[in-house]
């Protein structure tokens, strides 16, 4: 059987609807009810629902063979998992945003409001520009607005959010989506099931593509 | 003095069971301190998993540390010279992470040092594949070859961190964005495709050797790829050969890795639980001219086998009263460990005990936990 970690929520209807059409269905994840975890023996899957943010960890330490999580997750906390395939679903982007009007001055420590931490440091660590990083946890872009700080790093769909409150796109720091991630222990001994649902997927994407 | 194989736990019957096995073929037992000067491990930060060190400071004002590793310990003792085999079972300390808190990890392990030739890189994994056998679940040591698939990266062009980039793809078995970058970076047909085989062609050594003077013949220096089959061919004539995969997503640090890699891994342990290598940058790093590999298994990673709450605390409980003749006791608790069982005495059953028996002092017999 095969522990597949899905991320709840719209991004994660999308992806169990991925693996459906894969063949990989399981008819009780539609059913409205409260359990946590839904299988068919006869596919030898078995999924539940998680924390998008947690998705990774569950793989990680093997409590799920497989699961789906953003690529930002993926950077931000580099966890030890193979990444199989991309599956081009909740395509957004990681960028600097700020005042549309921005402008850098290189002589003062630029000062950076972000969720994603480790994104954040190394992306101005390989362009050399010192930062004071602030981390937040949500509403990132009331920081440039009430001056916390100069610009915000953060996921961008559409960026409506940011031209409501007066802010653009500054810089493109990587584009992000969906992945398949495999425990790295798991591959060793299920790589013939884990390929097969990989194969099947890939299928899928190619063909909504 | 006999140990009764019952009393030892899983990693202690692991640890007998390893240390004879190097024994019977002729590696020697090798003790370490606790500590060494931090210095050593600052020089060589990049060698170590854990990049947080516990530190403290001597009597005679040295910074000391808590070793995190074991090899870096061995290299620098070591007298060049002819071959050396060592096996060794320490104690390291490292903090796992994203954690506050350091762990102990039990480690047993073994070195092969000085005039490595082909035979030695045999022994050695045939060795790290008898000791996963050993440890009484279905297992597998997956392969690959440092030397290998650096080979193929520079022969494609790639350098420095870009270099660095494609490893991790192929670490990561991220086919998608090694594509990607190789379209972006111009990267011709016929390089693409040895880099995606290095990430796509993984399984049993019997399937994959056959296919590699094919899929990157064209990259890589004939002698390297000739030894690194002729061993796989050696290793698939073993007992353990369905067991023992080639993946070249198996990766080490290569500033200090040059050769072979390998990685074991257990059912049900979602880590490895065997981890090893030829390091002779390592070696040359710190001034030897030795070649070098070896590998350590991490014992605190059987825990994972136990289920838990499924132990007893004793085979018997021995109740008696208040007023019981510490005779009767006594004889009752002689007669139950005679015949091999574990004993507690107690005049009242405690809250959460486990026994499979509980015995009145009276002989009256009763249900587990009644």
């Amino acid at each position: 059987m095969l522990n597949i970690a899905l991320p709840k929520g719209r991004l994660g209807d999308k992806v169990y609807d991925l693996f459906e059409k894969a063949g990989f269905e399981c008819p009780s994840i539609r059913e409205n009810n409260r359990k946590l975890i839904f299988e068919n023996p006869d596919l030898g899957v078995r999924y539940f629902w998680v924390k998008p943010s947690d998705v990774a960890i569950y793989v990680e330490r093997g409590a799920a063979d497989l699961g789906v999580a953003g690529k930002d997750i993926l950077l931000e906390y580099e966890p030890d998992v193979y990444e199989l395939l991309d599956l081009k679903l909740g395509r957004c982007r990681m960028c600097v945003a700020g005042p549309a009007d921005f402008r850098d001055d290189p002589s003062r420590t630029l000062r950076v409001a972000t969720k994603f931490s480790h994104i954040t440091e190394k992306y101005y660590h390989g362009i050399g520009r010192s930062i004071d990083r602030i981390h937040l946890n949500g509403s990132i872009e009331l920081a440039p607005i009430l001056g916390l700080s100069d610009v915000i790093v953060d996921i961008v769909e559409t960026g409506t959010t940011l031209r409501e409150n007066h802010l653009a796109v500054l810089e493109t720091i990587v584009p992000i989506s969906a992945r398949l991630i495999a425990n790295k222990a798991s591959f060793q001994f299920l790589s013939g099931e884990i390929e097969k649902i990989r194969a099947g997927l890939k299928e899928q994407t190619e063909a909504e593509a | 003095m006999q140990v009764l194989p019952d009393l030892m736990g899983r990693e202690e019957k692991a640890v007998y069971a390893l240390r004879s096995l190097y024994h019977s073929h002729g590696y020697k037992p090798y003790k370490m301190s606790k500590f060494e000067e931090y210095e050593l491990y600052l020089r060589n930060k990049d060698f170590l998993i854990s990049d947080s060190i516990l530190t403290f400071t001597d009597p005679a004002g040295r910074l000391m540390a808590l070793k995190p590793d074991v090899t870096l310990s061995i290299v620098k003792n070591l007298r060049e010279g002819g071959l050396q085999r060592l096996y060794y079972h320490e104690n390291v300390y490292r903090v796992p992470k994203g954690s506050q808190e350091a762990k102990e990890i039990m480690q047993v392990g073994l070195e092969c040092i000085g005039d490595v030739d082909a035979y030695c890189e045999y022994e050695v994994l045939y060795l790290a594949v008898r000791s996963l056998a050993l440890l009484g679940q279905p297992f597998v040591l997956s392969l690959s070859h440092l030397g290998i698939v650096r080979s193929v990266i520079e022969c494609c062009g790639f350098t420095g961190s870009d270099a660095q980039s494609v490893l991790s793809w192929i670490g990561e078995k991220n086919v998608h964005e090694l594509t990607e970058f190789c379209i972006a970076h111009g990267i011709d047909e016929r390089s693409m495709n040895a880099l995606t085989f290095l990430v796509r062609t993984y399984g049993p050594i019997g399937e994959v050797l056959p296919a590699l003077r094919d899929g990157i013949g064209d990259f890589v220096e004939k002698t390297e790829l000739d030894a690194f089959i002729q061993l796989g061919e050696a290793l698939s004539e073993t007992p353990y050969s369905g067991s023992v995969r080639i993946d070249f997503s198996v990766m080490n640090d290569i500033r200090y890795y040059n050769g072979l890699v390998f990685q074991g891994y257990l059912r049900n342990i979602p880590d490895g639980i065997l981890s090893g290598g030829q390091y002779d940058l390592l070696m040359e790093k710190m001034g030897k001219s030795s070649r070098a590999l070896g590998f350590a298994v991490y014992l605190d990673l059987l825990e994972r086998l136990e289920k838990s709450g499924e132990t007893m605390d004793a085979d018997v409980l021995v109740l008696y009263g208040k007023d019981t003749p510490l005779n009767l006791v006594r004889e009752e608790v002689d007669r139950q460990t005679a015949d091999g069982r574990s004993v507690i005495a107690l005049k009242e059953i405690p809250e959460g005990i486990r026994c499979r028996e509980t015995v009145r002092i009276d002989g009256e017999r009763r249900a587990p936990n009644a």
